[in-house]
């Protein structure tokens, strides 16, 4: 398939429907309404269920009917319809049924504004609503990352039969860029046999979070977070560039990583030795590999990028001890970071070394390579 | 005589009356001299006359009928608080072969999930929903519902409610008749034979509906709680009788059945 210049709202529902999603239920709200609108025109026109609900919170409840009875189901939002999703997270959690989700970020706290941001880290990784349970959280940094995040975010919710959202951020979402999608997929044609399709021959199915007794909900408790276990076990995901020699990596995701990418190159064409760390995985974190990152020989400092007041950060601290460190550089509010500002505050990494390396010279002192 | 020198001949006999195939053989939770029984075994045995089991996916709600999933032998999922009517659009939406039906009481329905059920019947949801109207919050204990009669004592309006603090109790069935998307809007009451015959009749309409794709279809049950209204069983059903009735007038809405017929 040629590359195509697309629109990442649009390339998410594209790649959506090309991954054979059989419903789609929304709700307008900027900057993701595009996603909403072009589900309007083709899921009709394939037979498929499209329904503008009356609100975030009938939307979520329609895709939890759905996912009931096992289609490939998916909404899409942005953070304060995120918010008042949230009940339907729970209870999809809890009866363990498959949906995707599109978050495509803005500002916060509040009604905000309707600019690009990461505010939602928390509450899609930590607390996408009450209870016990974590979403398998996808970030893309790039439309065409977003196409294939969201044709894997359909695989992983039937495999694990859970949540799993994609999320992007203002930019991501408004922005066009040459990608190619994915070749269309055929609609499943059976339903797997939990699923809620009449009983016909066969005892009835049923689909319930509760469970009334305490041992009983701590047995469906247990049973969740083995499957959390076995999500973390496999299905970590994120990328690396030149952290192997890297004093200094920063770990971004999303648009963030996209701007300290750049800062990140110019800064190595100069000799500096910066590396740049990307979860693709928000939730299950990769947090592993950033210790391991964190004992490498070469390895100073992180720099944790975010378009928020620093909420990736908390996960990265936990993964990398108390003791490293790891610094922190955020725009809220919709502000994206620029480039230049992210060089400048790695520079002020560097030279706050330079510093205690010559302070040590002086001293005539061996120090602690990570002081 | 032993009882194994009984002759028996099951061939002379017809059986007139029997657990319907759409209810499970087991016992409910709910309190003594509650109609939600009543109302259960008149849907399943809608369900089986219409031959539906098979075909029916039952959505419970949250409040005394949560439980509901466990008594009705058809598919079934229990929905958010309120939420009963988007999740039969999402399930009946992906799966029209299937007859959907929503069973809520009046808290969760006419409160919480106001919003939910206005627009689904807006959007003449081809689904069915079983409403029971017992004037109370059953499961959290009696609390003012948006259907308590004025001057009725619960737990949270213990001195009566009053038109200045709370309103008039809102009449669901009057209320989504006028939405051009509603088939079929109707209330009935459960509190004697006579009346129970006639809410059997509605629910099969309601179905009948659903089945000839006519649109949204919803059957008003108004229902007794002895526990949390503090009455005897037959106290209460005298209690429905006298002040619910008039304050919730039994009657067709709306019924487009008999127009496509």
């Amino acid at each position: 398939m040629p590359k195509q210049l697309l629109k990442g709202n649009v390339a998410i529902a594209e790649a959506a429907v090309r991954a054979g999603c059989q419903a789609y239920f929304g709700y307008p709200i900027t900057p993701q309404t595009e996603l909403l609108e072009h589900m309007a025109l083709r899921m009709p026109e394939l037979g498929r269920a499209f329904l503008q609900a009356e609100s975030e919170v009938a939307a979520v409840n329609m895709v939890y009917g759905a996912a009931t009875t096992g289609v490939r189901v998916m909404t899409s939002s942005s953070s304060p319809g995120i918010s008042l999703m949230q009940e339907g997270f729970s209870y999809m959690a809890g009866s363990e049924v498959p949906a995707v989700v599109v978050d495509v970020m803005r500002g916060g706290p509040g009604l905000s504004n309707i600019l690009p941001s990461q505010g939602d880290y928390f509450q899609v990784t930590k607390s996408a609503g009450h209870g016990d349970f974590h979403p398998i959280v996808l970030a893309p940094s790039t439309v065409q990352e977003a196409i294939d995040l969201t044709v894997l975010a359909f695989d992983l919710a039937e495999k694990y039969r859970t949540l799993v959202f994609v999320v992007a951020d203002g930019t991501i979402g408004q922005m066009m860029e040459p990608a190619e999608l994915p070749p269309m997929q055929p609609v499943p044609e059976s339903r797997p046999d939990w699923a809620l399709t009449g009983a016909r021959g066969r005892p009835r199915n049923i689909n319930t979070s509760i469970y009334l007794g305490a041992r009983e909900m701590e047995e469906a408790n247990i049973r969740l977070q083995e499957k959390l276990r076995r999500i973390t076990a496999n299905e970590i995901r994120y990328a690396e560039q030149e952290v192997d020699d890297a004093e200094v990596i920063v770990v971004a995701f999303g648009t963030a990583a996209r701007v300290a990418q750049t800062a990140v190159q110019r800064l190595r064409k100069e000799g500096l030795p910066v590396g740049l760390f990307r979860p693709i995985t928000l939730w299950p974190f990769p947090e592993e590999r950033l210790a391991q990152l964190s004992e490498q020989e070469a390895t100073k400092r992180f720099i944790v990028v975010e378009m928020n007041a620093g909420q990736m950060l908390l996960d990265v601290r936990a993964s990398v001890g108390r003791k490293f460190p790891v610094h922190f550089h955020g725009r809220m509010g919709g502000v994206v970071p620029l480039p230049n500002e992210v060089e400048q505050e790695i520079r002020a990494l560097f030279a706050l070394d330079d510093n205690h390396k010559m302070q040590m010279t002086m001293e005539g002192s061996n120090g602690n390579r990570r002081h | 005589m032993a009882i194994a020198d009984i002759e028996f001949d099951a061939k002379l006999e017809k059986i007139v009356y029997q657990r319907p195939a759409s209810l499970d053989d087991v016992h409910t939770h709910y309190c003594p001299g509650c109609t939600h029984g009543t109302a259960h075994r008149l849907v399943a045995e809608v369900l089986d006359e219409l031959e539906l089991r098979e075909r029916t996916i039952l959505v419970a709600s949250v409040g005394c009928s949560v439980f509901a999933y466990n008594y009705f032998n058809v598919d079934a999922c229990e929905a958010p608080h309120g939420r009963a009517p988007a999740m039969a659009t999402g399930i009946k939406r992906v799966n029209p072969d299937n007859i959907v039906f929503t069973y809520q009481g009046d808290g969760d329905l006419a409160s919480i999930g106001m919003g939910e059920i206005v627009h689904a019947a807006s959007r003449g949801e081809q689904i069915t929903v079983i409403f029971i109207n017992n004037a109370i919050y059953g499961m959290t204990g009696g609390q003012m519902a948006p259907t308590t009669l004025i001057g009725q004592k619960t737990t949270s309006s213990p001195l009566g409610r009053t038109l200045e603090m709370a309103g008039e109790p809102i009449r669901i069935a009057e209320l989504l008749a006028p939405l051009p998307g509603v088939a079929y809007s109707v209330r009935r009451s459960l509190h004697d034979a006579r009346h129970v015959l006639q809410a059997k009749k509605a629910i099969t309409a309601a179905f009948q509906a659903q089945l000839q794709g006519l649109g949204f279809s919803i059957v008003e049950l108004l229902s007794s709680c002895p526990t949390n209204w503090g009455m005897t069983p037959v106290e209460a059903l005298g209690w429905l009788n006298d002040n619910m009735i008039p304050a919730f007038p039994l009657g067709v809405f709306r019924d487009v059945t008999k127009r496509e017929a």
